[in-house]
């Protein structure tokens, strides 16, 4: 009986089941992006990135300060203390920032670096970030000469060339794509000078408190330069995420407040239309229990019809999301499917509550009264 | 005792008197009908026969319990179980076929069922129009669908507002025959109508008029067959 209505009024049941239909994509396909989106990204947020940056005070410092300023750190906090030393050189005749360091650690101060390739592991390999790699055309594999020319000045000049094999191409999203990085010792053979540092990135355990405390101690030691915290990269991103999370959460309890209005819209305007009909079937013998059964009834069907369309529905929306958006696919929920239909079911219940009072109100006596 | 019995009943809207003091018995199996001008309170009178009006004051006795004392719930047992409503307007569904629209009081009263509905439908003539929905059928048809539904689940009593103001003679005719087959099977008739054909038909007429009952004649020579007047 409830079908044969549904199916004869289909127009204005369209209606609602396609706003049912799409508060449940949008509720099953946010929260599909919801769950896992930060699940892709965070793997890498959540290890340790650095933590306290090394700065001299004037021109560099040289890698004995280096060992003794984080000789102060006991080893079981330091996670890792990567040093790094600039120097201009050139590859294909362009001046480029080339960073020597040790990637060894570099992997655990900068774990969200991503590398297309391979980390260099031995001796004249080359990681390039990935704006160099695009300006000159590089691919992993490549070989290519590095020139080091030092400026005339008091020393001797030195003018070298070696090459190097490019590993990998460097992605971070942020100024590390500008650079080139070898090894530290290859850089010292290079430009044929050793033992001195610009910089280096430490990943150091703890609470704020006892960061202070080695950044203090670090300090006190006069060393050339000066320790500072600088804010955990993972920090910020899972703000960030945390932010994006409450949004995502934000829209879909907005979008299934506009589904509830818009279905108690139509299923109000049902009642209005069918007030005739429901005092016919109240003077036929319908009690009001009946009448509600009969409205509910309606109103789930097509809160299940649009929360399975929706989840499924849902599922290619938040694959679409994910692959336009953050360029990983997601896998399906299928937890997802019940709830969705749970929810798209409880939500048109909740729309119906008012029409349906509406519809127990109706007085057989009046509305049956001749025109 | 009598099937129903209205004890000095009145309906009071505001200053108006639409039912003003009313006395009237029904027995079991009678015919009744009940004229009047416009406004003069018949509907109301049936609406509160029917159960779906309550008097402001007096009692009215069906098959001895005070409707007018029972609460909403009640009052839509007693209408399910006793009551054959025949509206004017037919009241219809539309989106249901004449065989659904009997059934549909099947379902409310006890459990549909097909078979005994179309026989109801045969009853009125219309066993090939069992599929057909309301926009598909003539008016005299619909109201023959009414008959159909209000027969279905054995009331007591059948009560039929104007059932044939929006019909032709052919169809009145066809409407109070099936009337009449009622009332042999012994089946209550209260007919309001201001068609004088349609109320000679029945037993007795009582004529309302603002809301008192101001006159009652009893039909001496009934034989159930409407008489027209050529
Ligand atoms: N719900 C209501 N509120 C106020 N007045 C009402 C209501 N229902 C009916 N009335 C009044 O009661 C009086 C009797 O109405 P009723 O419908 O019983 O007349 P009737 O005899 O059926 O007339 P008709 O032949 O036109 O159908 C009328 O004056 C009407 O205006
Ligand atoms: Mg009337």
């Amino acid at each position: 009986m409830i079908t044969a209505s549904l199916m004869r009024r289909r127009s204005r049941m369209i209606v609602a089941l396609l706003a049912i239909a799409i508060g449940a994509t949008i509720l099953s396909g946010l929260v599909t992006i919801y769950y896992d989106v930060p699940r892709q990204m965070g793997a890498e947020f959540r290890n340790y990135g650095a933590n306290m940056i090394i700065a001299p005070v004037e021109e560099g410092f040289t890698d004995k300060a280096f060992e003794e300023g984080i000789a102060c750190i006991a080893d079981e906090d330091l996670v890792g203390a990567t040093p790094y030393r600039y120097e201009t050189v050139r590859i294909h005749e362009q001046p480029l920032m080339a960073a020597g360091t040790e990637f060894e650690s570099a992997k655990k101060t900068s774990p969200y670096w991503l590398v297309d390739g391979d980390w260099p592991s031995s001796g004249f390999e080359l990681m390039i970030g990935n704006n160099i790699a695009e300006n000159l055309q590089i691919k992993p594999g490549e070989t290519v000469s590095v020139r080091y020319e030092k400026e005339s000045g008091d020393s001797e000049e030195v003018s070298n060339e070696v090459d190097f094999t490019v590993t990998g191409i460097l992605s971070t999203g942020g100024s590390e794509e500008d650079y080139v990085y070898m090894a530290l010792s290859d850089m010292e053979e290079l430009t044929n000078e050793k033992g001195t540092l610009d910089l280096a990135e430490l990943s150091v355990s703890g609470g704020s408190e006892k960061l202070n405390a080695y950044a203090d101690k670090i300090n006190s030691g006069a060393y050339g330069y000066d320790a500072r915290l600088v804010k955990r990269v993972t920090a910020s991103e899972t703000t960030v995420l945390s932010k994006l999370q409450a949004l995502v959460l934000l829209v879909t309890v907005i979008v299934l407040a506009l589904t509830m209005i818009c279905v108690a819209t139509t299923m109000t305007a049902v009642v209005t239309e069918r007030r005739r009909e429901i005092g016919l079937r109240k003077a036929i013998g319908a009690s009001d229990a009946s009448i509600i059964k009969e409205f509910m009834g309606e109103g789930m069907m097509l809160g299940a019809v649009g929360g399975i369309l929706g989840s499924f529905v849902g599922f290619l929306f938040a694959q679409a999301v994910s692959v336009n958006v953050f360029s990983s696919s997601i896998s399906f929920r299928p937890l997802l499917v019940p709830i969705t239909i749970i929810v798209s079911i409880a939500v048109t219940a909740i729309a119906c509550l008012f029409p349906i009072r509406s519809a127990t109100a109706v007085d057989p006596a009046l509305v049956l009264k001749g025109e | 005792m009598s099937l129903l019995e209205l004890k000095n009943v009145s309906k009071i809207y505001g200053e108006l008197h639409a039912l003003d003091d009313v006395s009237l018995a029904v027995e079991k199996g009678e015919w009744l009908a009940i004229m009047g001008p416009s406004g003069s309170g018949k509907s109301t009178m049936m609406n509160i026969i029917g159960c779906m009006d309550k008097p402001s004051k007096g009692e009215v006795l069906l098959d001895g319990v005070d409707i007018a004392k029972e609460n909403a719930k009640n009052l839509t047992n007693i209408r399910r179980d006793k009551i054959g409503l025949i509206f004017q307007q037919f009241h219809l569904v539309n989106y249901l076929n004449a065989l659904e629209n009997v059934m549909l009081a099947q379902y409310y009263h006890s459990i549909p069922d097909e078979k005994e509905a179309l026989e109801a439908l045969e009853r009125v003539g219309l066993l090939d129009r069992a599929k057909h929905l309301p926009s598909q059928l003539s008016g005299g048809e619909q109201q023959r669908v009414c008959v159909a539904r209000a027969l279905i689940n054995h009331p007591e009593i059948i009560l039929a507002d104007e059932p044939t103001g929006n019909l032709d003679d052919s169809n009145e005719e066809t409407v109070v025959e099936l009337f009449r087959v009622l009332h042999e099977e012994g089946t209550t008739l209260i007919v309001v109508t201001h068609d004088p054909e349609v109320a000679d038909v029945a037993q007795r007429k009582i004529v309302l008029r603002n809301g008192r009952i101001a006159k009652q004649t009893v039909n001496a020579n009934f034989t159930g067959h409407i008489r027209f007047e050529v």
